[in-house]
């Protein structure tokens, strides 16, 4: 892609602006409609609920690092797997996503802003208030939910405390953020794209985040539906989910997953998307099979509708069923094994450096994959039996979670922080938080496949004693893990107070893209006047 | 400039039939989810997939063969909703048909309780497909049954299997999960009184 853009052009208004348009103060944050602000809001947002997150998972570790009841109570436990699993799933990977996009998307097609600045602030600040609200739900008697973060019927409605309804009011509030953000998005890259931006020049951050919107799109709504079911059948005397009112409690989990599946694909595709931008950059070449990369997302997404009931092989299917399902996960792993080829392709004889960007991507590259395998395992039926419900599930949706997501979404920030803050992150504290953050990811996760695959069942607050050992390994894993990344919080914050070296337009000599021909940091506003392209 | 601002205009018109198009197919998704709920229930009834049967009673087999070169095996299990305090359970845990024959198996419940309760039981068959070859002529799970406390009752069941049940098919399970339904079904239970 080649860019040319009159610099002078682009500074000169950005500066007009800055004196102009700016309010300052608290007013700044709670009325901007700037696609940087609301960006930088989301990513902030973002971070501390994976701290709010992270500690939840550390209580579950503490309590889980010796067999026995030490710390807090079985109840209490629940409450702790099932908030962590939603802060960390709703609140931490999907919002840092919306993040990147709101900063990374207009500036990589030559917009101006997002096209729907307004509705943008919206669909951010209502999402502080859901979170509140789940939050609160630990005051109230019985505590917070404590039926999973898939809040299966029948635990969510006959068994659930009345914290059921702020969960369910809460999954409203962010669900609607979801679907206003994901609007945008689609507006926008339909739209806003600078003039000779066409859809196959659009980098492939772009296009995921494109194909992961009209996902969100199809199955919030979904999702939205399911707790409503919950809430009717709990409140309002429905029996959706019932059998003794004619109800089917199965039902509920095919509902479920038709949302569950596809949003598991809503917090991987973007990250195969900042993955296709950083490893050309630092492995100097164009990324190899551009236009795969595309279509192999596109599958991706339309396969992710037809796999639901895999996480259903226990519940009794008929065998046809069974091997549908079976198959078309499988057929899955082929667009993933099609992505991972041109990744590892566009490495092949590049002059490769190791910036700390590249290397949270090429740790994604290889952790992610390894929970692509356990995914593949988990998906042959007749050993589902053994695998569903066990730690190896455990391991496996940490893999492409933690260190897929997760891992993903440092590698984006470490990239664009340059561009964000106009200083340089200070190498030697990421560095060291890649390493503390690569060695104890894989303490805490990898012997979690070995106590699933010996019969460790997930969501238990004590286990069998020939267990400790291991449970111990992963805890001590889990500590390190979680207080590694406070040293990314130091690296953010120092780049936030402009402490460290100032960044040039292009700090990656490989990079490409409209965003790295503003100058760093990008200001207030960019591309009032299109760039060519 | 004012090619910019047509331009502008073209854009804002462009918008909003974006919008309108994803805003149709939120709804339309959320109406979607449940409409999966018939849809879940019909597909059922078709195929068995969760191996309810129909709770009205069946035809006769009159005119219907008994075929005898085939045996099914049928298995009973029973279970009463969490945390009630009866007993259910049948006279025999399984027995061997013909298709075709008719047979009648007794089940028993007694109210452990010194209330007066209202039982309804649900049936469900294991592997699902034999639901749709499975019928019943008389069974207690067409009604609620009124208990009065402390009360014992024998509840009987008539069935047969339908010929055309596939050969692969030797055994499966109906199963029975009492359900409390003495709030829900308290106007009845005046009635009856
Ligand atoms: C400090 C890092 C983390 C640690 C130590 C950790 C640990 C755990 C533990 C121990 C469980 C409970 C397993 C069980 O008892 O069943 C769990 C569940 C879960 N975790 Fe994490 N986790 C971490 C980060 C994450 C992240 C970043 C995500 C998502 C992006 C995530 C998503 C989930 C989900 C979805 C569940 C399932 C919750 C449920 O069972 O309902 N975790 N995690
Ligand atoms: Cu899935």
């Amino acid at each position: 892609m080649s860019t040319t853009v009159s610099d002078t052009h682009s500074a000169h208004d950005a500066h007009d602006d800055h004196h102009d348009h700016k309010p300052t103060g608290i007013k700044r944050w709670l009325f901007t409609t700037n696609h940087k602000d609301i960006g930088s809001m989301y990513l902030w947002f973002s971070f501390l609920m994976f701290l709010v997150g992270g500690s939840m998972a550390l209580m579950i570790r503490a309590e889980l690092f010796q067999p026995g009841m030490q710390i807090i109570d079985p109840h209490f436990f629940n409450q702790m797997t099932t908030m962590h699993g939603v802060i960390m799933v709703f609140g931490a990977v999907m919002p840092a996503f919306v993040g990147l996009a709101n900063w990374m998307i207009p500036m990589m097609i030559g917009a101006p802003d997002m096209a729907l600045p307004r509705m943008n602030n919206w669909s951010f600040w209502i999402l502080p208030f859901a979170f509140l609200i789940m939050l609160s739900s630990f005051f109230m008697p019985g505590g917070a939910p404590a039926f999973g973060w898939t809040f299966y019927a029948p635990l969510s409605t006959t068994y659930s405390t009345d914290s059921t309804a702020l969960f369910v009011f809460s999954m409203h509030i962010m669900g609607m953020s979801s679907i206003m953000g994901a609007i945008n998005v689609i507006v926008t890259i339909m739209n806003m794209r600078a003039p000779g931006m066409n859809y196959m020049k659009m980098p492939l951050f772009v296009w995921t985040w494109f194909i992961t919107a009209f996902l969100l799109i199809a199955v919030m709504p979904v999702l939205a539906g399911v707790v409503t079911m919950v809430l009717t059948d709990k409140y309002f005397g429905t029996s959706f989910f019932d059998a003794a009112g004619g109800g089917d409690p199965v039902l509920f989990q095919h509902l479920f997953w038709f949302f569950g599946h596809p949003e598991v694909y809503i917090m991987i595709l973007p990250s195969f998307g900042i993955v296709s931008a950083i490893i050309p950059a630092f492995a100097r070449k164009p990324l190899f099979g551009y236009a795969s990369m595309v279509y192999a997302t596109a599958s991706i997404a339309g396969l992710s509708f037809l796999v639901w009931a895999h996480h259903m092989f226990t519940t009794g299917m008929p065998t046809f069923a069974s091997l549908f399902f079976m198959y078309m996960t499988m057929l899955i792993a082929v667009p993933t094994g099609v992505k991972v080829f041109n990744w590892v392709s566009t490495m092949w004889r590049g002059a490769m450096t190791f910036e700390t960007p590249m290397l949270f991507s090429l740790a994604f590259v290889i952790l992610f994959t390894i929970g692509g395998f356990s995914g593949i395992m988990l998906a042959i039926t007749p050993v589902d039996y053994q695998y569903h419900d066990t730690y190896f599930v455990v391991a496996h949706f940490h893999y492409v979670l933690v260190t897929g997501a997760v891992f993903s979404i440092m590698a984006a920030a470490y990239y664009w922080l340059p561009k964000w803050s106009g200083v340089m992150y200070d190498d030697f504290l990421s560095k060291l938080h890649f390493w503390c953050s690569l060695i104890s990811v894989n303490i805490l996760f990898f012997p979690m496949h070995f106590v699933g695959l010996a019969g460790m069942p997930r969501r238990i607050p004590d286990y069998a004693i020939q267990f400790a050992d291991i449970n111990q390994i992963v805890s001590i894993g889990g500590f390190l893990f979680g207080f590694s990344q406070l040293i990314f919080l130091a690296v953010a914050l120092k780049c936030a107070f402009k402490k460290g070296k100032p960044a040039p337009a292009k700090p990656w000599e490989g990079a490409e893209g409209l965003e790295w021909t503003v100058p760093s940091p990008a200001p207030y506003h960019t591309f009032d006047v299109p760039p060519k392209v | 400039m004012s090619e910019h601002e047509s331009n502008e205009q073209k854009h804002e018109r462009g918008n909003s039939r974006v919008i309108t198009r994803l805003l149709a197919s939120v709804m339309l998704m959320f109406a979607f989810g449940f409409a999966l709920v018939p849809l879940y229930e019909k597909f059922c009834e078709i195929t068995g997939f969760n191996g309810r049967t129909t709770n009205t009673a069946s035809q006769t087999n009159e005119g219907m063969n008994v075929d005898e070169t085939r045996v099914v095996t049928v298995e009973f299990h029973t279970r009463v909703s969490r945390g009630i305090p009866w007993e259910f359970h049948p006279e025999v845990r399984s027995i061997r048909v013909h298709p075709g024959e008719v047979k009648t198996v007794n089940f028993i419940i007694e109210n452990r309780t010194d209330k007066a309760v209202i039982a309804q039981a649900l049936p469900s068959v294991s592997p699902g497909e034999a639901s749709l070859y499975l019928n019943k002529t008389e069974c207690f799970c067409f009604e609620q049954q009124p208990l009065a406390a402390g009360e014992r009752a024998v509840m009987p069941m008539q069935f047969y299997l339908d010929p055309d049940l596939p050969d692969r098919i030797h055994r499966f399970t109906l199963s029975y999960m009492m359900y409390d339904l003495t709030e829900q079904g308290q106007a009845t239970a005046n009635l009856s009184e």
